[in-house]
């Protein structure tokens, strides 16, 4: 992809703030596209983070029986299967109902979907290896099943919980299926959650499908800052995972 | 009561409540489609829509055959691209391979999921596309490279991390004194990988084909860039075609003005969520069985 990538103008645009990048000008950068993105994967993170998290605790053995977690697991890997165009549809009969426009929240919700399973089932498998000795000497001294959660089992499964986190961060940065009727495109930055928002993977597509030669380039640009996003997650999250983990008890 | 322990029961509550959520949001999701979805479905009758090839919105006639075609054999030429080197590869890495290599093949796999699927698009537009018109013009069948082939290729690139980290999981689960026994009988290693190790993982394996399946069906923007995005029954590899999904990620949104248009879009996305879902609950309960095991 390279050789045909990116120029050195292009970086130095990529970061030109402001009245930016409409798809069909020759000249302006995608910094609406990476701030855009950056709000809407780490608003739906945040999101699915909090839904994610009680269910993932649920799913251990002292909250629910054997069946019924090995039924939400199965509908959770269901989830995780579906395709991302799907949560787009969905996500836009959502704010249809609620009547709002496209806009950073209707994508928010629309990334939630589609990273929750993710979540839910990273960190449920973390949570899984917790050595049930740990719970059982915490239960022994009396403390309670949320009291355990928290202050044991959460701590063994930080190091995982980081990994599957940044793992629905990266799905959740580089899909565009999900965000393709939620969200809108804009040259400007979002100031609230119901404004339109540009974001990098929608960049890429609608600059590749110009015939304007310079708004492709600008398409390899966002691709490539695009890549190097999400490689960086990977990179981090397993550097995370492995710093983390040398103080687990296994 | 005391404090904590109320404390405990709250979150116990909140607990199951949130387990009752993430088990409805399938059938939300679901339910949610088949309501607009609804009124074509009144109008047609199930059958006629899905093996009608006329596709005019406008005039009201709404024929989901080609799309139906376009999306199978988009998935099956990726399926018999990438099934084979992928199971190869996963045998090798899983037999033969020195552990570090192994390592190594993971997270290569790892980062080829991660990286997203427009990425991979924008690739198939520089390189898979005209791959596809040179030998289109090679074989004397001109095309513009934006094909089925071309789609097929991408798709078998997108869908060979799942199949290969699945079944290479699988593979692992394989005892080794079930590799060990068959050696000893004499056999060379292959024949134990032929007769212990796949016939063990047979079912793993098939429910990572399944995976990879369902992973290509549903693939969305990827495809959308480079398959053509014709609305005709395809007769060559090197024709155009039209997947459901791009159909609907192309019209979607903008044809809101047309009930009828957007309900029959919404019955696309329904039919997709159908198949997808159920190739993945059977691959997902085949695994669990296996993990048990």
């Amino acid at each position: 992809m390279w050789c045909r990538g990116p120029r050195l103008s292009t970086y130095q645009c990529s970061f030109k703030p402001r009245k930016a990048a409409t798809t069909s000008e020759k000249r302006g950068g995608v910094a609406n596209a990476i701030v855009g993105s950056l709000c809407l994967a780490f608003g739906a993170s945040l999101l699915s983070f909090l839904l994610g998290l009680p269910i993932a605790f649920a799913l251990q053995k002292e909250y629910i029986s054997r069946r019924l977690a090995q039924i939400t697991r199965l509908s959770l890997d269901i989830l995780w299967g579906t395709p991302s165009i799907v949560y787009g549809a969905f996500g836009f009969i959502i704010m249809v109902y609620l009547g709002l426009r496209a806009s950073l929240l209707g994508g928010i919700i629309a990334l939630t979907l589609l990273m929750l399973p993710i979540m839910v089932r990273s960190i449920d498998e973390v949570i899984r290896m917790t050595p049930p000795e740990l719970k059982e000497a915490s239960y022994a001294m009396g403390a309670t099943r949320i009291e355990t959660t928290f202050k044991v089992v959460l701590r063994q499964a930080l190091p995982g919980m980081i990994t599957g986190v940044l793992l629905a961060f990266g799905r959740g940065i580089g899909d565009a299926a999900s965000i393709l009727f939620t969200t809108g495109y804009t040259d400007y930055i979002p100031r609230s959650l119901f404004d339109p928002v540009a974001s990098l993977p929608l960049a890429v597509f609608f600059q590749v499908a110009t015939p304007i030669p310079e708004v492709q380039q600008r398409a390899y640009a966002s691709a490539l800052i695009l890549l190097i996003i999400v490689l960086l997650i990977s990179v981090v999250s397993r550097l995370l995972s492995h710093r983390y983990s040398r103080h687990i008890i296994r | 009561m005391h404090w904590r322990q109320i404390k405990d029961r709250l979150s116990a509550k909140s607990m199951i409540l949130a387990v009752a959520f993430a088990n409805s949001l399938v059938l939300l999701v679901g339910l949610g489609l088949l309501i607009k979805s609804i009124p074509i479905l009144e109008k047609k009758s199930l059958f006629h829509l899905l093996l009608s090839s006329n596709w005019h919105p406008l005039r009201g006639e709404f024929g989901f055959y080609p799309f139906i075609v376009g999306t199978l054999e988009v998935t099956a030429i990726a399926m018999i691209l990438a099934v084979p080197v992928c199971l190869l590869s996963a045998i090798y890495l899983s037999e033969y391979a020195h552990h570090r290599l192994r390592e190594i093949a993971r997270i290569t796999v790892d980062i080829m999921a991660a990286i997203p699927s427009v990425i991979y698009g924008l690739w198939g537009v520089i390189v898979v596309v005209p791959f596809v018109c040179l030998l289109g013009k090679w074989l004397n069948t001109p095309t513009t490279g934006y094909s089925l082939l071309a789609g097929g290729i991408i798709l078998a690139i997108m869908a060979s991390p799942i199949i290969i980290s699945v079944s290479l999981e699988v593979l692992r689960t394989v005892p080794i004194q079930a590799r060990e026994a068959a050696l000893a009988l004499g056999t060379t290693r292959w024949e134990a990988i032929k007769h212990v190790v796949l016939r063990n993982a047979f079912h793993g394996i098939l429910s990572a084909v399944i995976l990879g399946f369902a992973r290509a069906f549903g693939e969305t923007i990827a495809v959308l860039m480079i398959v053509g995005n014709v609305p005709k029954v395809p007769t060559s590899v090197f024709d155009p075609a039209y997947p459901l999904p791009a159909l609907l990620a192309n019209n979607y949104g903008e044809m809101m003005s047309i009930p009828l248009y957007n309900s029959a879009l919404l019955l696309s996305a329904l039919i997709l969520l159908l198949v997808v879902s159920a190739f993945n609950m059977t691959a997902h309960l085949t695994l669990m069985r296996v993990e048990k095991r």
